[in-house]
C-alpha cells in the first residue's frame, strides 16, 4: 500500500499550452507583424518588451534541450554543427542550436506535423556570464549570415560585492541597447511595458521561488522530473504576465497539496538533490529512483534559483526573495527600471558561483540541511562549462559538511555522452550506501 | 645573451625567489594577462605568471572537473605541488571560466596571504567598458596599497607604465627582425622571451632583450628557414612541440598568443592625463582574447594582417584541449585565413602532446605547403 496519496498536478495542461504558444509565436510573428528576437535563458528579457507586444523571444538553452529531447533531431543537429567544424566539447545546447540552422530544421513541430525551416530570428538580445553566452551568437550571426547582436555583460563580481559603478556599468549597456533595440527595429521605444515587464520578471522569480520552497514539506508536493516542465516557462520568458500568473496559480496548488500532503512520489521514503541540468533524454532515470527506492529528487540549485530569486535573511535562512513592489518600490522612469531589474537578476544564486565555487556550496549545503535531504546527485555535465563550474569543489564541500555525495558523468544535450546503465548502476549502489531498500 | 631566456624560462622559480630575497619585495602570482601589471610595478611588487609545466599529474582531479582545459588544471597542479611556495599573494583578471577555476581552487587549497580577484570587464567594444575598469582599477590600487603599505602616487604609476611600455617597444622591435626573409631568431627563442617577460622583472628583461637586439641585428639561425609559419591559438608555452615543428623545416615568424603578440602588442598611451585611465584604456582597446572578442570578431582582421606583413603561408592553429572560446572562434578564423591564401594545420593540445603523432602531421601539413610552392 502506498504511503502517501498521490495526484496530477492540475496545473499541468496549462504549463503545457503556455510553453506551446511560446514556441508557435516565434515562429509565426512575422504573420502577425511582429518580430522575432534570439537570446539566452539568462537575458534581461524585460527589455525588449518594451518594442511591443508582437516581439517574440526563442531562449537558447531552452530550445537547445528541447532539441535535446528529441534524441534522433538531436543526432542530427550534433553532427551538423560537428561537420561544420564545431568541436565535440562545445556547449551542447548551443550546437544542438545551431544544428538545427545548419539543418533549416525548427526544433519545436506540432504532433503529427513536418518540421518548418528555423525560423530566422530579427535580431539578438543576449547577456554574458559564461565564455560562450555572447559568442553564441556570433556563431548563429555567421550561419544566418549576419543578424544585427546585441550583448550584455553582467559579469561584474558575486552580488555580495557588487558596486555602484558596476550597476552602472550593466545600466548604461542597457540604456545603449534600448537606443540600439530602437535603431534595429526601427519601432519607438514604451517605458510603461518596460516598467510591467520588470514587475513581472520579480513577481515571476519570487513566485518560484516560493513554489521550490514548499517543497521543504515531507511528502514532497513536487519531483524534480516535474519541476524541469515548470521552471522551464521562467526561462523562457520570464518577464511575462502569463508565466507570472501562471506561477502565483502554481504555487496555490502546490500549497494545496502541501496542506493535504500530496505526495509527488506516493512511496517518499528519502529524499536528494541533484545539480546542473539533467540529461535531457534521460529523465526516465528520476522515475527509475522513484519506483525502485521511493526516492525523490525534491530539487537542485539550477531548478531553484536559475529563474527563481532567493536571500539570506538576517537569521541566515534562505528564502524566497520578496519582491520590489511587495516592498513598496514604485518604478516611475526607464533608469529606475534598468536599475530595479538589473539590482535583482544580479542577486539571482545561480548567478553566483561563476566567480567562486563558495557561494554556490553554502547554498547547495543549507538546501540539503532544510529541505531534509539524505543525499545530494551531482551531474558532472560535460555539456555546460557554465553550471559544472567548481562542480568538483561543491562536492568536496558537500561532503565536508555531512551529506554523502553521488557523481555521474553525462551531457545534458548530447547523448552520445551518457551511460544510462551505469548510471543506473551508480543510483543502485548510492541507495545501498544510504541505507535505502528497494520497495517491495 | 638569447640563451638568457631560455634560462629564466626553465629556472623561474629560482628567478622569483632570488628576485625576492634580493628586494625584500612582495612576489604576486596571477593567472591571466589581462592584469595590469603596471600597477603592480607601481607598487614595488613582481607580477609573475602562472603556468604549467606540461608533466602530467595526478593531484587537480579532486578538483577541476576533467572537462576544463588541460592548461587550467596544470596551472593548478603547480600550485597543490608547491611549486610557487614563494609567492606573497595571487590574482585573477577575469577572463575564461576555465582558468579561473585554477584560480578559485588556489585560493581553497593553497595557502596563500593575499589574493584579488579584479572583474576586468568582458564587454571591450562597449564605450561603458573603461568607466568601469578605471573604478575597477582604483579599488585595486587601494587593495595593493593596503598590501604593501606602500602609497602609490602617480608618479610610481607612470614608472610602472614606462617600465612596462619599454619592455613591449623592446619586443616589437625583436619581432620587426622576424619579418626579414631570414628571421634572426626562431619561434622557440621568440616564445621564450615572451615567456620570460611574463616571469621576471621587465626592467631586467629589457636590458637583456636591449642586448639581444644588438646580438640578433647580425645573427642567422644558421639552419634553412623552410616554410613561414604563423602560431595561433589558445594559451601555449610548450616548447618540445614548437621545436618539432621548426625542426621539420619551417620556422615560426609571427603569433597570436597571450604568451606571444597579444600580451605585448599593445601600448599605455598616456599623454599627461591620469595614469590609471591611461591604464585601463590599454586593457580595453589590446588585441583581446576570444573570451571578450564579441560582438565584433576583431582579432581576424588582426590575425589576417600578422600573417601578411610576416609574409606566413601557412598557420598552425593550436587548441587546448575543452578551450571554448577559442573553439568557438576557429572555424571563422580558419576560413579567413583559408581565404587569404594561407594553409592551416588544426591541432588539439593536452598536458603532454603526443609529439611522435603531431610529427607525422606537421610533416604533411609542411609537404603540402611545398607542394604549394613548387605548382
Amino acid at each position: 500500500m502506498a504511503k502517501y496519496k498521490t495526484a496530477a498536478l492540475k496545473s499541468w495542461e496549462r504549463a503545457k499550452e503556455i510553453r506551446a504558444d511560446y514556441y508557435r509565436n516565434y515562429e509565426a510573428a512575422h504573420e502577425k507583424g511582429g518580430l522575432r528576437w534570439a537570446g539566452g535563458a539568462w537575458t534581461f528579457d524585460a527589455v525588449p518588451a518594451g518594442l511591443g507586444d508582437d516581439v517574440y523571444p526563442i531562449t537558447s538553452e531552452p530550445y537547445g534541450a528541447t532539441i535535446a529531447f528529441q534524441k534522433d533531431f538531436s543526432d542530427r543537429c550534433l553532427e551538423a554543427a560537428e561537420r561544420a567544424g564545431y568541436a565535440r566539447d562545445l556547449c551542447a545546447y548551443m550546437r544542438n542550436y545551431w544544428g538545427s540552422i545548419i539543418l533549416n530544421e525548427y526544433g519545436w513541430a506540432e504532433p503529427g506535423e513536418e518540421r518548418k525551416p528555423f525560423p530566422k530570428p530579427d535580431f539578438v538580445w543576449q547577456d554574458h556570464i559564461c565564455c560562450s553566452h555572447a559568442k553564441w551568437y556570433q556563431v548563429v550571426s555567421d550561419l544566418e549570415g549576419g543578424i544585427p547582436e546585441y550583448c550584455v555583460d553582467v559579469a561584474i563580481g558575486p552580488y555580495e560585492k557588487t558596486t555602484e559603478h558596476g550597476v552602472d556599468y550593466v545600466v548604461g549597456q542597457l540604456h545603449d541597447g534600448i537606443e540600439w533595440l530602437e535603431k534595429t527595429t526601427g519601432r519607438k521605444y514604451d517605458d510603461e511595458k518596460l516598467i510591467q515587464a520588470v514587475y513581472n520578471t520579480c513577481r515571476a522569480e519570487s513566485t518560484w521561488a516560493e513554489i521550490c520552497a514548499l517543497n521543504k514539506a515531507i511528502p514532497a508536493p513536487l519531483e524534480e522530473k516535474t519541476m524541469y516542465s515548470l521552471y522551464v516557462l521562467g526561462t523562457l520568458q520570464k518577464s511575462s504576465k502569463d508565466v507570472a500568473d501562471f506561477y502565483e496559480e502554481l504555487k496555490a496548488e502546490v500549497q494545496d497539496r502541501v496542506d493535504n500532503k500530496i505526495a509527488a512520489v506516493e512511496n517518499e521514503h528519502s529524499r536528494v538533490m541533484t545539480d546542473t541540468q539533467p540529461p535531457w533524454g534521460f529523465l526516465r532515470v528520476f522515475r527509475y529512483m522513484a519506483n525502485k527506492y521511493g526516492c525523490v529528487s525534491v530539487g537542485s540549485l539550477y531548478t531553484f534559483a536559475l529563474i527563481g530569486n532567493w536571500v539570506w535573511d538576517e537569521k541566515g535562512n534562505f528564502v524566497p526573495r520578496p519582491t520590489p513592489q511587495s516592498l513598496g518600490v514604485e518604478i516611475k522612469d526607464r533608469d529606475q527600471a534598468l536599475r530595479v531589474l538589473v539590482e535583482w537578476e544580479l542577486s539571482k544564486p545561480e548567478w553566483q558561483h561563476f566567480y567562486h565555487p563558495k557561494y554556490k556550496s553554502d547554498m547547495m549545503i543549507q538546501i540539503a540541511k532544510d529541505w531534509s535531504l539524505d543525499g545530494v546527485m551531482l551531474h558532472y555535465n560535460r555539456g555546460c562549462e557554465g553550471l559544472s563550474l567548481g562542480i568538483a569543489e561543491n562536492r568536496l564541500a558537500i561532503l565536508e559538511a555531512g551529506f554523502p555525495v553521488m557523481v555521474f558523468e553525462g551531457n545534458m544535450g548530447d547523448e552520445r555522452e551518457f551511460d544510462e546503465a551505469r548510471t543506473v548502476a551508480r543510483i543502485d549502489s548510492f541507495m545501498e550506501s544510504l541505507g535505502v531498500p528497494k520497495l517491495e | 645573451m638569447i640563451e638568457m631566456f631560455q634560462e629564466w624560462y626553465e629556472n623561474r622559480h629560482e628567478y622569483a625567489k632570488y628576485w625576492k630575497e634580493k628586494t625584500g619585495g612582495k612576489v604576486l602570482g596571477y593567472f591571466c594577462t589581462y592584469v595590469p601589471e603596471e600597477i603592480c610595478y607601481a607598487a614595488g611588487v613582481l607580477p609573475v605568471r602562472i603556468l604549467g609545466s606540461h608533466e602530467s599529474q595526478d593531484v587537480t582531479e579532486p578538483h577541476i572537473f576533467a572537462m576544463y582545459c588541460p592548461f587550467c588544471r596544470d596551472c593548478l597542479a603547480q600550485g597543490l605541488e608547491g611549486k610557487f611556495d614563494y609567492l606573497d599573494g595571487i590574482m585573477i583578471a577575469q577572463s575564461c571560466l576555465h582558468v579561473r577555476q585554477a584560480y578559485t581552487s588556489w585560493e581553497l587549497h593553497v595557502p596563500t596571504d593575499w589574493s584579488y580577484y579584479l572583474p576586468m570587464p568582458h564587454a571591450v567594444q562597449s564605450p561603458r567598458a573603461l568607466p568601469y575598469l578605471v573604478e575597477e582599477l582604483k579599488k585595486f590600487k587601494t587593495a595593493l596599497e593596503d598590501w604593501t603599505g606602500k602609497k602609490i602616487t602617480d608618479d610610481d604609476l607612470r614608472r610602472g607604465i614606462e617600465i612596462l611600455n619599454r619592455d613591449r617597444q623592446l619586443m616589437k622591435q625583436v619581432y620587426d627582425l622576424r619579418k626579414r626573409e631570414e628571421p634572426p631568431l626562431s619561434g622557440l627563442e621568440s616564445m621564450y622571451m615572451v615567456v620570460a617577460s611574463q616571469i621576471t622583472d621587465k626592467e631586467e628583461h629589457a636590458r637583456i632583450v636591449e642586448d639581444s637586439l644588438k646580438e640578433l641585428e647580425n645573427r642567422t639561425l644558421g639552419r634553412p628557414i623552410g616554410q613561414r609559419l604563423m602560431i595561433l591559438g589558445s594559451e601555449d608555452d610548450d616548447h618540445e612541440f614548437i621545436e618539432m615543428v621548426e625542426s621539420c623545416g619551417s620556422t615560426f615568424v609571427i603569433d597570436d598568443h597571450c604568451t606571444g603578440t597579444r600580451y605585448f602588442w599593445d601600448e599605455v598611451s598616456l599623454d599627461g592625463g591620469d595614469p590609471l585611465t591611461a591604464i585601463a584604456t590599454r586593457y580595453v582597446n589590446r588585441v583581446p582574447c576570444p573570451t571578450k572578442d564579441w560582438p565584433v570578431r576583431t582579432r581576424t582582421p588582426h590575425i589576417l594582417s600578422l600573417a601578411k606583413e610576416w609574409d606566413a603561408s601557412g598557420a598552425v592553429i593550436l587548441q587546448q584541449k575543452f578551450c571554448d572560446p577559442h573553439e568557438i572562434d576557429i572555424p571563422a578564423i580558419k576560413r579567413a585565413l583559408e581565404d587569404q591564401g594561407l594553409t592551416t594545420l588544426f591541432l588539439e593540445l593536452d598536458v603532454t602532446v603526443p609529439i611522435g603523432q603531431f610529427k607525422t602531421r606537421v610533416e604533411a601539413f609542411l609537404e603540402i605547403l611545398q607542394e604549394e610552392d613548387l605548382f
